[in-house]
């Protein structure tokens, strides 16, 4: 075991957890790589979007990982930085706008 | 951005051995990924044969006027193996007797070997259909010396193709060196200018794109697209097609996984992404690549690796299509590079 919670060479051993559920492991890797495929959207425009999330929810490996995808699709720095803010300003905003809830109660509690 | 060969340097990577020894030791020695030898075994695909020749590849020098950072030839200014052009007489006859259809020249800069000129000429009298001169492009705006070379390409119709990065001008320079970007921009505008790369010209103009990092090309068709777009809309520029070609593990490319430490990494991606459709059409299978000095190997990067090809004949001067075509491929675990994904070679994919 390693001293680390994040060992960054495990994200190659992600396609082992069917090991242990072959069917849902499997369904989940078709679902994931049948959502990036082209479609509506772009392969290209979906791998930012998996690039910001990937910041929100704060996961290591998916940050390594798309950062790595977006370079082989030719996506250039400042694309991956913008995705990143867009996904920021979300995230931000959503702490932010409940602070409506923390004015509102100000007011009722104050007189 | 090193302005001088790993070899001028003597950097222990300028060694073919030990470049071979670093692929063979590791995580392949201690069986964390399996050899390439292994790998074609278990598809039933080893040895690698040839199937009949159709590409000669010629490396007429190692002298370049770029030092690019991911370079397999470790060529630059500082290099000094040229073709002689009795050399050059044997390749020539070579191709008469063979009939392969296509001459790929390369380097270095090609077009830096004294003989280059002459050697095209010639070339174009015993009947190749199709003769690509890789050109580095800001060769063609190094010296005035050069700058007729799209009118002297034009003139003998041959196919140019040329290495562009990306789209963007700091991508493009971290790899190939400052400048390299506006002075390729401006040579792509002069060989446009004479009709290369232009929709429905016959005068062919492709890029290759080599990614500027540790990591593999993405999509060859849709990185066209993206290069099509940003190239015309910015600049005006105008090509063919885009080979995407992934770098392979040896030389300039192997030094700088090393020192970034994405080595292990990157092999890892190279063996996870082996797909056995591209073993069938891999460039060793109907190419041979010649030396400055005439000896022959399996392609370019088993030159580097001075890996000869394994036959009785190992020189142009004794060429015998026959007895080289019943030869076995020499294989290390850089090969895994022309297999990975849509595969890659000289031409782009190949599956």
């Amino acid at each position: 075991m390693s001293n680390t919670y994040y060992e960054p060479s495990d994200l190659r051993k992600f396609g082992n957890i069917t090991e242990w559920n072959e069917e849902l492991g499997k369904k989940f890797f078709d679902y994931y790589n049948s959502i990036f495929e082209e479609g509506a959207l772009s392969a290209r425009e979906k791998s930012l979007i998996a690039l910001a999330v990937s910041h929100v929810v704060k996961c290591p490996y998916c940050i390594d990982a798309y950062t790595q995808d977006g370079l082989k699709r030719g996506i250039t720095k400042e694309e991956m930085m913008e995705a990143v803010h867009a996904g920021a300003a979300i995230e931000s905003g959503a702490t932010l706008v409940h602070s409506v809830q923390m004015m509102n109660k100000y007011k009722k509690l104050s007189m | 951005m090193q302005l001088k060969s790993l070899k001028n340097r003597e950097n222990e990577l300028a060694n073919a051995k030990r470049q071979l020894e670093i692929l063979s030791n590791g995580i392949f020695q201690n069986e964390e990924l399996p050899t390439f030898r292994s790998k074609l075994k278990t598809q039933n695909k080893f040895p690698l044969q040839p199937k009949p020749l159709e590409i000669l590849q010629i490396n007429i020098g190692y002298m370049c006027n770029q030092v690019c950072a991911h370079c397999h030839v470790d060529a630059g200014p500082d290099r000094k193996e040229i073709m002689t052009r009795e050399t050059m007489l044997q390749c020539l006859e070579v191709i008469k007797q063979t009939g392969v259809h296509t001459l790929d020249l390369t380097g270095g800069a090609p077009e830096m070997n004294p003989h280059f000129r002459w050697f095209v000429e010639q070339a174009t009298k015993v009947g190749v259909n199709d003769i690509i001169v890789r050109s580095n492009l800001t060769i063609i705006t190094a010296n005035k010396k050069y700058h007729d070379l799209p009118e002297f390409f034009k003139t003998h119709n041959v196919h140019v193709i040329s290495s562009m990065p990306h789209w963007t001008e700091d991508k493009t320079d971290k790899q190939r060196g400052d400048g390299v970007f506006n002075a390729s921009i401006k040579a792509l505008k002069m060989l446009n200018e004479v009709g290369y790369g232009i929709p429905n010209s016959k005068l062919k103009l492709d890029l290759v794109y080599n990614p500027s990092g540790a990591f593999l090309p993405g999509d060859q068709a849709a990185l066209e697209t993206d290069f099509k777009k940003a190239l015309s809309e910015k600049f005006d520029v105008h090509f063919h097609n885009l080979f995407s070609i992934t770098n392979l593990p040896i030389s300039r490319f192997l030094d700088y996984l090393i020192a970034s430490e994405n080595y292990e990494d990157y092999m890892y991606s190279l063996v996870e992404a082996f797909n056995p459709a591209a073993v069938d059409n891999v460039m060793c299978t109907n190419t041979l690549s010649v030396s400055w000095d005439g000896w022959l190997y399996d392609c370019d990067f088993n030159q580097m690796l001075e890996l000869k090809v394994d036959s009785s004949v190992q020189h142009i001067r004794d060429f015998n299509k026959d007895t080289l075509n019943k030869r076995t491929i020499c294989i290390s675990q850089h090969c895994y590079g022309c297999t990975a994904g849509a595969g890659s070679s000289c031409q782009g994919t190949i599956t």
